[in-house]
């Protein structure tokens, strides 16, 4: 037994070894010059998790714990009446977003962890509501997965828009590969669309399939924490982490079955397969994918001239390596990585400001703008 | 008059057994390694070797070495510059909103793997005592 426990044990280490020397994509490396530095604009955040920018001076962040704040002109509030959080495992209050027509109805959007229900436990919910004296007003709960777990893993979320009046957002597949993400009946491993008010669009894909949650826009999906409308195309990009080794960059498509855990570039954690398969009909094939994992979170474009050399490029914060990831595409293919701000720490968020700044959300440090150097 | 003695004190361990059950040590460990999988594998790695620089290690940590500690921090979260086997580690790890069964569990498990070793039992209770 022990030899055969040990046999086990040394092609399990083989295994391991030959697929995590599989590196993938073009090599990471790091400018010869670094002709740029940051400026942390709100501090005393443990995990700024969601941020969406008015402006430089005008910007809200969810910090996990359970807080969102209201920082204007340097100054940080706490802003009150928040529904229930759910702070368990990687859960907790989630991503922030103005709405794009915030000059007239004055809407924030807000995904969290949430514990309403019957069953013990939680699921993510998105609501929307509006600022006033501090405090938010007229809150609607817009979508709330179910069935709660008490699983810690995998809550996604974050909110993007289209142009057509449609708010997206992700929940990952909350610690339940098996069954939550290949089944459209049941929440978790998807990304949704909406209408502003919450209601169904009519051309939702699975709107009028039986048994299935009309908000539904794709699925196979395992916990996609960045999230970004193209700024050129309009279309929706999402990246998602992987298990270990995987992550992937998808441009998300009505309908379309992103393929978790039936095909994936990734393994188990303790280095097991999680399938064979990288590939199979009926299913998307990544934008990209990262291997080794970088546990990507957050997205932005940068689509000003405010960065020498930047313009178009698709910037990523990295939790495992604690760097900003530039990412330079053609055709839609990765031709150049680099890390940007390398060791800055955990980056939870990227967005890129109205003025064209990058922003950056750090655990420990807070909210930092990029700053060129002239 | 000895008959009432024994028949109380009979009574009131019986009562005590029956309102503070003490999970069996095997349990706690099958249910800490479950907590483990769920909320820590991902940061201090599969066999609690944490990652270089940025988790420090649960495998033959000195840290835990100090248990009140280590509770404490499972509770409440910890920031801050700590040293673990002579290596400085300077990250966020936040409350993961485990309960004191949750925690006495996940202790138990940890403090029996990876080349960590104790005889003391984690309760509940114990976890319980942990004040901010």
């Amino acid at each position: 037994m022990k030899t055969l426990r040990h046999s086990f044990f040394s092609l399990t280490l083989l295994l391991v070894t030959a697929c995590d020397a599989q590196d993938h994509g073009p090599k990471i490396s790091t400018a010869n010059t670094i002709d740029y530095s940051y400026e942390i604009v709100a501090d005393g955040i443990d995990i700024p998790w969601g941020l969406s920018l008015r402006s430089a001076n005008d910007f809200l962040v969810t910090e996990k714990a359970g807080t969102l704040y209201h920082v204007l002109n340097g100054e940080k509030t706490v802003i009150k009446g928040l529904p229930p959080v759910y702070v368990r495992g990687q859960g907790g209050l989630l991503d922030v977003a103005h709405s794009p027509n915030y000059e007239e109805d004055g809407l924030i959007f807000f995904t969290t962890s949430s514990p309403l229900g019957e069953e013990k436990g939680g699921h993510t919910a998105l609501y929307s509501a509006q600022l006033k004296n501090d405090s938010l007003v007229n809150t609607s709960l817009l979508y709330k997965g179910d069935y709660n777990t008490k699983k810690g893993q995998h809550w996604g979320s974050r909110i993007a828009f289209d142009a057509k009046g449609h708010i997206y957002f992700s929940i990952g597949d909350r610690g339940n590969r098996e069954l939550n993400p290949q089944d459209i009946s049941r929440d978790g491993g998807k990304i949704y669309r909406l209408n502003l008010d919450g209601s169904i669009p009519d051309d939702n894909p699975f709107n009028t399939t039986a048994n299935s949650r009309k908000a539904i826009y794709s699925f196979g999906h395992r916990n996609p924490q960045g999230m970004i409308t193209h700024p050129d195309t309009g279309q929706i990009w999402v990246h998602e982490h992987g298990p270990r080794g995987g992550d992937e960059i998808n441009i998300v498509k009505a309908g379309k079955n992103y393929g978790w855990p039936l095909i994936t570039y990734g393994i188990n954690y303790s280095g097991t397969p999680i399938t064979d398969s990288t590939e199979k009909g009926g299913m998307e094939q990544p934008l990209y994918y990262w291997l080794p994992s970088i546990a990507p979170s957050g997205m932005a474009f940068s689509t000003s001239d405010v960065y020498p050399n930047w313009k178009n490029n698709l910037f990523v914060g990295s939790l495992r390596f604690e760097y900003l990831e530039r990412l330079v595409l053609e055709d839609n293919e990765v031709i150049k990585r680099e890390k940007v701000l390398d060791s800055i720490g955990r980056i939870r968020n990227v967005e890129q400001g109205p003025d064209g700044y990058l922003y950056i959300g750090v655990e420990g440090k807070g909210i930092l703008k990029i700053i060129p150097k002239s | 008059m000895k008959l009432i003695t024994l028949f109380l004190i009979s009574t009131f361990t019986g009562l005590s057994l029956f309102f503070y059950q003490q999970k069996p040590l095997k349990q706690s460990l099958i249910d800490g390694k479950e907590i483990y999988t769920d909320f820590c594998m991902q940061c201090h790695m599969t066999n609690g070797e944490g990652v270089p620089g940025a988790f420090p290690p649960l495998a033959n940590s000195d840290y835990l070495e100090d248990v009140d500690k280590t509770i404490h921090a499972l509770k409440f979260g910890l920031k801050g510059p700590i040293t673990v086997n002579g290596k400085p580690y300077d990250s966020v790890m936040v409350s993961q909103g485990l309960d004191d069964e949750e925690i006495a569990d996940v202790m138990n498990y940890i403090l029996r793997n990876w080349g960590n070793s104790t005889d003391e039992i984690i309760t509940e209770e114990r976890i319980s005592t942990i004040q901010k």
